[in-house]
């Protein structure tokens, strides 16, 4: 580990002790970025935690922190829930990983660490994730009254109610969040990598109908030669654009063009005579 | 009529008792959400017989702003403010510990002179901390004029936060791979000064008011005893495990950064009251005092922040020369860098106990999960067995010295 991280003592045969302790109730062990991180059955929780703090050798004294995570993708059990142990004697650290939905409940470890007391509330709080055992399994941190699970995934970050004191009502009073400007998330993913969207102000024109939905970054589908203006009927057209060749192909001569001139279109005699303009001697204004 | 009936029946109840039977009901008050001693917005419901303590329900979370779930969708960088605003009494400290376990998850090596300058904040901050706990918990139990002097400290120590970071208190200052900047060699050579003999003075002068004052230690030994199992039951750490008897450090115990090149003492209290919990934040002051002045005298020259670039912005002068510098400022500065997916529990000692961060990245240049372990949830928690039996007016002393500030217990 280059990093310099809290260095604790080694995770060499923290496994095995885990494993020789708990037997058939321990899924997977999991050593990863220098930390260990047991994955148990729900059911069997209590007595995992019973044999880490116990057995000599593991000797995990005190809980430091239960983690609520809310992964949607898992499906039905979306929420992992993190015990964060630590063993004084030994210094080190452990995690214990267990799974659950908002129906099962997780079999509290109040009774082995009072303190778990709290941090279970918070993780029902944020989570709606329920304890079983825990005695005063309230909401915690969020306001009296409230309702939803903040940190879920599907929880917007603006919440629903907004609270404001009313000068009119004389008490102070929820209301629908309304936001004067649309919530912007911003992920800064570059949008020529990968982005599935479009970006506001980025939009292309509108596809004729019956016309196929352009993936990003193809060409266009007209062709210059098809392209016509708006008011192409009215104005007549010098050259005869013909359809299908690929390039309008122009039918003029060199005199009509000007072409091999120098300045073509610029010479005195081709200028349109303008009745206003009385010509002197020398045909020049200055002369 | 009713009344009557009951008689009849031989019910009485506590509203119509027979004479002579007279039944006390126990007393619930409110303390706080607005108290001058409640640290913040604490509100406690307590339950009292007479002018003692029965049961403590502590509200909180009055301050909670949803940090974690902000910090989701903020990308790394952008989150570090965040952290001072947790414990803004010493936001350092806090942002310290989510450095570490981003950089942890990265396993990126960071130059020996951030280490230092990181340990050294991360002390400074220490004494401004302690310089605010020391002296609301004095003035808590009746004392005015030693909060005033540590008050003068905790200037000083803001105004070098001031020349460190460019911010008095919210300082976001520390960054994934090092520092925002280099410290100036003034700043240095004055804070040295000022350890050798404005704080010296300043801070014996105020303390030896106090620690041997009759009516402070009336007020606080033997108030709130916990013994070494409860403190391991309940989650204590920092001053409140070592006042215990424990003597657990993880500056000492799991050093990070360069702690474990650092000489110094670990302070361990013997009856674990709330006079040993104030005693030994008196000298883990003294003991931080030691710390910086070796970080000075130590503190190797070289860079400040990593030169990996794909996680360090380059140089501003750097960026008006080379095409790549400039792409990699751009690059970090809106998309940030992409931290591999994993998950990491860090903790580190902040100056009020074990300040932990659980990180887990699903490989993106956000924070999947931020979950912030606040020292003052498992202490707070703590307080109802703490103080039952005790009187009301213990409540202020027990608080105080349990050393919290609502900005990160609700977070």
């Amino acid at each position: 580990m280059r990093a310099p991280a809290p260095a604790f003592a080694p995770n060499d045969g923290v496994i095995d002790a885990a494993t020789a302790a708990l037997g058939g109730k321990l899924r997977s062990p999991v050593e990863a970025v220098g930390e260990v991180a047991l994955h148990v059955e729900r059911d069997s929780l209590v007595e995992t935690m019973v044999a880490l703090r116990d057995t000599p050798g593991l000797e995990y004294q005190q809980l430091m922190e239960i983690a609520g995570v809310d992964y949607p993708d898992r499906g039905v059990e979306r929420f992992e829930v993190v015990y964060c142990l630590l063993s004084v004697t030994r210094n080190h650290r452990l995690r214990v990983h267990v799974q659950t939905d908002d129906v099962h409940p997780v079999p509290s470890v109040t009774g082995l660490w009072p303190v778990a007391g709290w941090l279970e509330r918070e993780v029902y709080d944020m989570f709606g994730v329920l304890f079983d055992g825990n005695p005063d399994l309230r909401r915690i941190l969020t306001d009296y009254g409230f309702r939803g699970h903040p940190f879920r995934k599907d929880f917007p970050l603006t919440g629903y109610l907004e609270m404001r004191y009313s000068e009119a009502a004389k008490r102070v009073v929820y209301e629908p969040v309304s936001l004067a400007q649309d919530f912007r998330t911003f992920d800064f993913l570059s949008p020529w990598e990968g982005a599935e969207y479009v970006l506001p102000g980025d939009e292309k024109a509108p596809p004729a109908p019956g016309a196929l939905p352009e993936a990003k970054g193809a060409p266009t589908p007209l062709k210059a030669d098809t392209i016509q203006k708006a008011d192409a009927a009215q104005t007549p057209q010098k050259g005869t654009v013909h359809p299908g060749s690929g390039y309008g192909v122009s039918t003029d001569s060199t005199r009509d063009t000007g072409a091999g001139k120098d300045q073509p279109g610029n010479q005195p005699q081709e200028k349109p005579r303008d009745p206003d303009v009385v010509t002197s001697k020398g045909e020049g204004q200055n002369q | 009529m009713s009344d009557q009936l009951e008689k009849i029946a031989g019910i009485t109840d506590a509203e119509d008792p027979t004479p002579g039977d007279v039944t006390i009901d126990n007393y619930t008050i409110n303390f706080g959400p607005q108290h001058p001693a409640a640290h913040g917005v604490l509100r406690l419901v307590m339950e009292l017989d007479g002018e003692l303590i029965e049961r403590i329900d502590p509200h909180v979370g009055l301050l909670h702003r949803g940090t974690e779930k902000l910090i989701e969708y903020k990308t790394y960088t952008q989150a570090i403010p965040y952290f001072d605003r947790l414990d803004y009494c010493s936001p350092m400290c806090m942002e310290h510990t989510f450095v570490l376990a981003i950089e942890k998850l990265l396993d990126l090596e960071v130059p020996m002179r951030a280490q230092y300058i990181r340990v050294m904040c991360a002390e400074l901050t220490r004494i401004m901390n302690h310089m605010l706990n020391l002296g609301s918990h004095i003035m808590d139990v009746g004392a005015m004029t030693p909060n005033l002097w540590l008050f003068e400290i905790r200037e000083d120590t803001m105004n070098f936060y001031e020349r460190i970071s460019g911010a008095r208190m919210h300082a976001n200052y520390f960054r994934v791979g090092g520092v925002h900047q280099d410290v100036p060699l003034k700043l240095l050579t004055d804070l040295a000064e000022w350890l050798d003999t404005r704080l010296p003075r300043l801070f014996e002068d105020a303390i030896s008011l106090v620690a041997d004052n009759r009516i402070f230690k009336q007020r606080n030994v033997d108030i709130a005893v916990v013994s070494r199992e409860d403190a391991l039951k309940w989650g204590f750490s920092g001053p409140m495990i070592r006042a215990a008897g424990i003597p657990w450090d993880l500056r000492k115990s799991q050093p990070y950064d360069v702690y474990d090149r650092m000489d110094f003492e670990v302070p361990v209290g013997t009856r674990g009251d709330c006079y040993d919990r104030f005693m030994v934040r008196v000298e883990e002051v003294r003991q931080s005092a030691r710390i910086i002045k070796q970080c000075i005298a130590e503190m190797p020259e070289g860079p400040t922040m990593t030169t990996d670039r794909k996680v360090g912005p380059p140089k501003r002068a750097e960026m008006k020369r080379s095409m790549e510098a400039l792409i990699h400022h751009f690059k970090l500065f809106t998309e940030g860098y992409h931290v591999p997916a994993g998950d990491v529990y860090v903790a580190t000692e902040s100056p009020k106990g074990e300040f932990g961060v659980y990180l887990v990245s699903d490989g993106s240049n956000k924070p999947y999960r931020c979950k912030i372990r606040p020292t003052a949830f498992s202490h707070l928690q703590a307080m109802d067995f703490m103080s039952k039996g005790h009187m009301l007016a213990d409540t202020t002393a027990i608080l105080g010295a349990m050393d919290i500030v609502f900005g990160e217990c609700d977070r």
